[in-house]
């Protein structure tokens, strides 16, 4: 239902992008069946407190996404921010301040189920510790509609940890999800070394990726990269988000991690959000990648 | 028994003369503080044993050069060493991978290795 009535949606408004189709289906039949299809939205990187050349329109773009999330009919059950809300800053005070201003932003979306997570530009330099204070734990689980979710923290420890405790914790969670769940991550840096050259890593990701390893039904969302990446290690599907302030060239296509320069004549160009459709019949995640602007 | 003694006598004999004969490594400092590396450009020979000493002046910084498979963190106060010898010519890119400030992301040196 959902789906069909979004889809009408999209041919009218000429608003939508691709769609990626991630297919899970291995099984999980008699499992999925017990579940409602529902849809979530996932932005990424807002970077609120960013100022420079790469995004001239950086305090206009996170408040145009928000209204372009607001006009989805219909309206999504929650919406996710997988990390680097704010700009890091040396200073703990206007840490504090653009938190503050994001969480305000953010506020005037309409669905009001909305899970957070930081980045390291959120949380490194503090250890998480501002960034709780707006937004609570860093890692977390919860369930929706027969999908369990994990938020997991991969960037309040500076060097890229997610820690001996935060691991002994996922292992505990997993061991009361059957092996057929459907299970979905919410990270901010890649589980797997996508490009470590570039920090595009988690040092002790691999750790994670084995204790998911045994559950068949497991898709990664994620950010950080600044652009759509798709990639499997095993069955486990990784997914990265476009980010809301400036689009990051693909993993060593040049020889520096630069931003990729504005375009007047095509601004806001690689930012944009998604939304996920989760089906059950068969199981998988279809995600269709919005602009901030319409075409 | 006694041709075994012999035998590792001279093993090590052979083992104390070659340690004798290597060349002891080339020490390079590398000091590392908000936001960047001194010296930003180091050039090795390849073939040539070398030890990165690394120091940071005032946040915990890392190195990482993933291509060489080199990866240390760095507190303030307690140098990290690294021992390696570069066998491929070439240009190599290392970062600081322990987040450090606004900065961060531009915190690079390049190694490079000549024949």
């Amino acid at each position: 239902m959902h789906g069909l009535n979004r889809r009408t949606f999209l041919k009218i408004a000429g608003f939508g992008g691709v769609v990626f189709a991630s297919g899970l289906a291995r099984g999980a039949g008699g499992y999925a069946a017990a579940a409602d299809e529902f849809f979530f939205v996932q932005l990424s990187d807002t970077h609120w407190g960013f100022q420079g050349a790469p995004n001239p329109e950086a305090t206009k773009t996170l408040p145009m996404a928000v209204a372009a999330v607001n006009a989805l009919d219909p309206q999504p059950d929650f919406i996710v921010f997988t990390g680097d809300l704010t700009h890091t800053t040396d200073d703990p005070a206007e840490r504090r301040k653009r938190l503050g201003e994001f969480k305000s932003i953010v506020s005037k979306l309409n669905v009001k189920t909305v899970r957070f997570m930081p980045g390291e530009h959120d949380a490194s330099l503090d250890r998480g510790e501002a960034y709780r204070e707006f937004f609570g734990p860093t890692h977390y689980t919860f369930d929706h509609k027969g999908v369990h979710f994990i938020a997991l923290d991969n960037v309040s420890d500076p060097a890229a940890k997610i820690g001996d405790e935060q691991l002994a914790w996922l292992e505990a969670d997993l061991k009361k999800q059957p092996a057929e769940a459907r299970i979905v991550v919410l990270t901010h840096r890649p589980l797997f070394p996508l490009y470590p050259q570039w920090d595009w890593a988690t040092r002790d990701g691999e750790r994670a990726i084995e204790l998911l390893m045994p559950h068949r039904n497991v898709t990664v969302f994620y950010g950080h990269i600044h652009q759509e990446n798709h990639f499997k290690t095993g069955h486990i599907e990784h997914h990265s988000a476009k980010s809301l302030i400036f689009p990051l060239p693909a993993a060593g296509s040049v020889p520096k991690r630069a931003p990729i320069a504005w375009d007047p004549a095509q601004p806001y160009r690689g930012l944009g959000f998604r939304q996920v459709e989760a089906e059950t019949q068969p199981v998988e995640y279809k995600l269709t990648e919005f602009p901030v602007v319409k075409a | 028994m006694r041709r075994r003694t012999a035998l590792g006598l001279l093993a090590s004999g052979l083992f104390l003369d070659a340690l004798a004969q290597a060349p002891a490594p080339r020490i390079v400092a590398i000091s590392a503080r908000k936001f960047e590396f001194t010296p930003a450009e180091v050039t090795l020979k390849a073939g040539e044993p070398v030890v990165l000493v690394l120091t940071a002046e005032d946040v915990e910084m890392g190195f990482s050069l993933p291509e060489l498979k080199l990866q240390a963190d760095i507190p303030p106060g307690k140098p990290a060493r690294l021992a390696f010898t570069p066998q491929r010519p070439g240009q190599y890119e290392y970062h600081c991978d322990v987040f450090c400030g606004e900065g961060h992301e531009d915190m690079t040196g390049v190694i490079k290795v000549i024949a």
